[in-house]
């Protein structure tokens, strides 16, 4: 579960995030909407501590994340994240991307490692790309494999960060797809996403973020169907 | 018949195979403060690009005085100056002192820059699979930015090495110390030079080769 009470976050004296409660059970897939600038990636940053906070919490599985004692690192590999920009590492093929931090961070050794990732590449559809760099990879396939990369550390929560926002548009489909199997699959998601149908979808909820607070959450019938607050109203019919 | 002394001799075979060894201690001389710079450099290049410390403050300028002045004139002076305070070095670790410090200064720039060829979002990524900061420097940003800068690098290598002429001002024999000594002897500087030349030629190129081939493998 991740619990976050009161969370403030600043850059510099612009405040982003103006206190956000939120809790997310295991098993529940949350989608996160609003206009950019509203805080909704910050949050996720805040989530793993890429980011600090200012004031508030947050807990996964009861560990305080921004705590001083917190092994991070180790908190980190429950928390898989996936970014807009997918930051494929441009020196090592795809099964090493995936391998790398199995070996490094957990210690697998070389064959075990590669066995993970063989197995996550498959997972996402990428079994015939093993060998390949990067370089030679479609921007939904580099996506495809972040998705494997995260998942070979065996998360227990999913973060995605508007993860289909750089690509084009005929691209966006077979990571949605991907991203569609790990919420039938069980995982515990958590997506900041401009896309309102796989939103209302695949989500058991979605909260709708306005100037850095959660304005609205709710089932994606009422959200999508029946949006109470003002700015919703006027963010869906914009965007529709 | 009156027995003539000759302070000229003709070139000899035996001359080239000392052209050989001091070759060969330009190589030791180069390979050695180009290491030692190396590994120096990329320190002072982390130290730079992270930048938060005081020592980011007083570090820059110190690189930029190593950097602008005449590597002859710090030969000198640390050569000379440095017994002074009882460090009585003879010229070929002299030479790797100076040597040494001034590729670092050069490196420290080359690795500063292939540490911000490394973009913040792709070293979220690797931290946000549960690297470590260390294990991120050493995974991500080494083999990345390495390859980013690995030109900039070989030619402060190879240029360190042609500079390592200098260390002749104190009496290190090397390639050109070694040249000017068999000019001397020969009165044949054309000739000589040019061998003198060839071999430092003799000693770039491979390198050059070497390093084009393995950037075209990783660009493949």
């Amino acid at each position: 579960m991740i619990e976050i009470r009161g969370l403030e976050k600043y850059f510099g004296t612009l405040q982003v995030l103006k206190g956000i409660d939120l809790t997310v059970p295991k098993g529940e897939v949350l989608s996160i909407i609003g206009a950019s600038g509203s805080g909704k990636s910050t949050l996720l940053y805040c989530i793993n501590a890429l980011e600090e906070i200012q004031a508030g919490s947050v807990k996964v599985d009861g560990t305080d994340v921004h705590a001083k004692g917190t092994d991070i690192n180790a908190l980190r590999q429950k928390l898989g994240m996936v970014f807009q920009q997918w930051n494929s590492f441009p020196h090592l093929t795809a099964l090493e991307n995936v391998a790398l931090s199995p070996r490094i961070v957990k210690g697998k050794t070389k064959a075990e490692a590669r066995d993970i990732a063989a197995k996550q590449l498959e997972h996402v559809g990428l079994a015939d790309k093993l060998d390949v760099y990067p370089s030679a990879l479609s921007g939904g396939q580099q996506q495809r494999l972040a998705i494997a990369r995260a998942l070979a550390m065996e998360p227990e929560y999913m973060l995605f960060d508007e993860a289909t926002s750089a690509l084009d548009p005929e691209l966006v489909g077979e990571v949605l797809d991907t991203m569609r199997l790990l919420a039938e699959e069980g995982m515990t998601m958590i997506c900041v996403t401009h896309e309102m149908n796989f939103a209302r979808d695949v989500s058991d909820r979605v909260a709708f973020f306005h100037q850095g607070v959660i304005e609205e959450i709710d089932s994606p019938d009422k959200i999508f169907g029946a949006p109470k607050s003002e700015h919703l109203q006027k963010f869906l019919s914009n965007i529709r | 018949m009156e027995p003539t002394i000759s302070f000229f001799s003709g070139l000899q075979i035996s001359d080239l195979w000392y052209l050989m060894e001091a070759a060969w201690r330009t190589v030791l001389i180069s390979a050695l403060s180009i290491t030692i710079g190396t590994v120096l450099g990329v320190v002072f290049g982390w130290i730079l690009y992270e930048g938060r410390w005081a020592a980011a403050l007083t570090l820059g300028p110190l690189l930029d005085v190593f950097r602008s002045v005449p590597l002859i004139i710090q030969l000198v002076l640390f050569y000379n100056f440095a017994p002074i305070i009882g460090l009585n070095l003879d010229p070929f670790f002299s030479g790797v002192v100076i040597l040494g410090i001034y590729c670092a200064s050069l490196v420290a720039n080359v690795a500063r820059g292939g540490m911000e060829a490394v973009s913040r979002p792709m070293r979220r990524a690797a931290r946000s699979l549960g690297m470590s900061y260390w294990q991120d420097l050493r995974y991500i940003v080494l083999p990345i930015g390495g390859r980013a800068v690995f030109p900039s690098w070989v030619g402060v290598a190879l240029g360190v090495m042609k500079d390592s002429a200098l260390v002749s001002v104190l009496g290190y024999i090397e390639l050109l110390k070694a040249s000017q000594i068999l000019i001397t002897r020969t009165q044949e500087p054309l000739l000589i030079l040019t061998i003198a030349g060839a071999f430092y030629f003799a000693l770039s190129y491979p390198i050059s080769r070497y390093a084009a081939s393995i950037e075209k493998r990783w660009t493949s």
